[in-house]
C-alpha cells in the first residue's frame, strides 16, 4: 500500500508502520492478507447482511421462529457466519420491550451481520452509560421511549453476539424482503434506533 | 482485573455523539491495525482472551487517552514482546533482520479463516448447576487476572434466563492455563438491584456469566 506522507506521520501511524515492517521482514506477516481483511470489512461484510436477516424475519414467520430458537443456524443458512458471529442470539423488540446491545468490557459486536462497530460503540461514553442510563443514551440518538416500556440491555460479556430485531414499521404490509431490507439500519439492529418508516 | 476496560456505570465521559464518531475505521493506519491484529493472531501464540487481557492491562491513563485501534496496537505490541516474537529494539528501529518464517495467514486464505472464526462452545462434563428461573448472586470477586464478570454486577442478585452449555473460560484461557470450559448462563438483573432507587424505570440488564461467577441466592 503506498504511503505519501512520510514526513508528517502521526505517531501511531509511525508505530503501526514500524510493527508491520518488523513482522513482514521476519516473514511472519503477509501484507496482502492485511489488505484482504480490510477489503472484507470495508466492502463485503456490513449491516446490509443483518438487514436481510431482519427483513426475512419480518416477512417469514417460520424463519423468525428459527431465528428465535437458533440464531446461529438461521443466520448461517443465509450465508452469514464466521469471526465474531460464531454464537448468535437474536432479540426481538415488541410493543412492550426495547432491546439495546453494548459491550462494557471491550467492543464485542456481531461482525458477520453488522460489519465492524462504529466509533461511538467502542467509546467510553457509550460503554459506561448504556447499562446505567440507557434512556438518556437513547435520547442522545433521538429515540425517546415511554417509561412504561421495558428496556433490556444486553452486555456482551461472553462470546454470544446479539442482533436486535426491530419492530416492523406500520404501513409495510405486503412489502417484499428487498423493500423491507432498506428500512433496517445498523443502529436499529444495535437498538439505538427504530427501523425507518416507509417514505 | 479491575482495569480501565470495565466501564459499566462509570461516569464523566460525557454524552454519546452518534454523528461525530460514526465510522468503523477512520484512518488508514487504523485499518491496518485491524488487519495486523488478525494476521498476528493467526500465528496461534495467544487466544482472543489473552488479546483482551493485553489491552485491559494497559495503564488506565494510556487506555483512556487512546483511540480504540491505538489500544489494539499497544496490546498487540505487548503480546509480541511477551512471546519473544519481536524485541523492543526492533520496534524502536522499525525494522528487523530478514527472516524466512512463513506467514500463518496468506491473503488467499483470509476468506476461509474469517468464515471459520473461532467457536468457543465446548463439551462440559458436569451437569449444569443452575437452570432458567433460578435466582443467583454474582460473586464478589476481584481477580488480578482476566475475568469477564463486570464489577457493576458483583454481589448482586439476578435471575437465570438461559443456559447455553459449555464455553471456554476466559479467566483461565487468557493466561494460557487451558480452556477449562464451564456452563454459561444469561443472567438478568433489575435496574434497581444494580443502581438503586435512582435507576431508570423499567430497566433490565442481561449479562452472560460463567458458572464459577455465580452462586445460589
Amino acid at each position: 500500500m503506498p504511503h505519501d506522507h512520510d514526513n508528517e506521520l502521526d505517531p501511531m501511524e509511525a508505530r503501526l508502520r514500524a510493527l508491520e515492517t518488523v513482522l513482514t521482514r521476519k516473514g511472519l506477516i503477509d501484507p496482502a492478507a492485511i489488505d484482504a481483511i480490510i477489503d472484507t470489512y470495508e466492502h463485503r461484510v456490513g449491516p446490509r447482511n443483518g438487514a436481510r436477516v431482519v427483513a426475512r424475519a419480518w416477512a417469514d414467520p417460520d424463519f423468525a421462529d428459527r431465528l428465535r430458537r437458533d440464531a446461529t443456524a438461521a443466520i448461517a443458512a443465509m450465508g452469514f457466519s464466521g469471526r465474531q458471529g460464531e454464537h448468535m442470539r437474536a432479540v426481538f423488540n415488541t410493543p412492550q420491550t426495547h432491546n439495546l446491545v453494548v459491550c462494557t468490557l471491550c467492543s464485542c459486536y456481531p461482525w458477520p451481520v453488522l460489519g465492524l462497530p462504529p466509533g461511538w460503540y467502542k467509546a467510553p461514553a457509550y460503554r459506561s452509560r448504556a447499562v446505567m442510563a440507557p434512556r438518556e443514551v437513547l435520547a442522545e440518538f433521538g429515540l425517546t421511549l415511554p417509561d412504561s416500556m421495558t428496556i433490556r440491555v444486553w452486555d456482551s460479556t461472553a462470546e454470544l453476539r446479539y442482533l436486535v430485531v426491530p419492530m416492523r414499521p406500520a404501513g409495510t404490509e405486503g412489502w417484499d424482503e428487498a423493500a423491507l431490507t432498506d428500512l433496517v439500519t445498523r443502529d436499529a439492529m444495535i437498538g439505538t434506533a427504530r427501523a425507518l418508516e416507509p417514505a | 482485573m479491575n482495569g480501565p476496560q470495565d466501564l459499566g456505570g462509570q461516569m464523566g465521559f460525557g454524552p454519546v455523539d452518534p454523528r461525530a464518531n460514526d465510522a468503523a475505521l477512520h484512518e488508514d493506519w487504523e485499518r491496518r491495525v485491524l488487519g495486523l491484529v488478525l494476521c498476528a493472531g493467526a500465528m496461534g501464540l495467544w487466544s482472543i482472551d489473552a488479546s483482551r487481557h493485553a489491552r485491559e492491562s494497559l495503564h488506565p491513563a494510556i487506555y483512556y487517552n487512546a483511540s480504540y485501534f491505538e489500544i489494539w496496537l499497544r496490546g498487540l505490541e505487548a503480546l509480541l514482546l511477551h512471546h519473544g516474537v519481536v524485541t523492543r529494539a526492533e520496534l524502536e528501529a522499525g525494522t528487523a533482520v530478514r527472516g524466512d518464517a512463513a506467514p500463518a495467514l496468506h491473503a488467499a486464505d483470509v476468506p476461509a479463516a474469517l468464515a471459520r472464526g473461532g467457536p468457543c462452545d465446548r463439551p462440559v462434563a458436569p451437569a449444569a448447576r443452575f437452570a432458567p428461573g433460578d435466582r443467583v448472586r454474582a460473586r464478589i470477586m476481584h481477580p488480578r487476572g482476566h475475568t469477564r464478570l463486570p464489577r457493576y454486577v458483583r454481589g448482586h442478585v439476578g435471575t437465570v434466563e438461559a443456559a447455553h452449555g459449555g464455553f471456554v473460560l476466559p479467566d483461565s484461557h487468557a493466561h494460557g492455563q487451558g480452556e477449562a470450559p464451564e456452563h454459561l448462563y444469561t443472567v438478568v438483573f433489575d435496574g434497581a438491584a444494580l443502581w438503586g432507587p435512582d435507576a431508570e424505570p423499567g430497566l433490565q440488564i442481561c449479562v452472560d456469566a460463567w458458572e464459577s461467577y455465580l452462586e445460589p441466592a
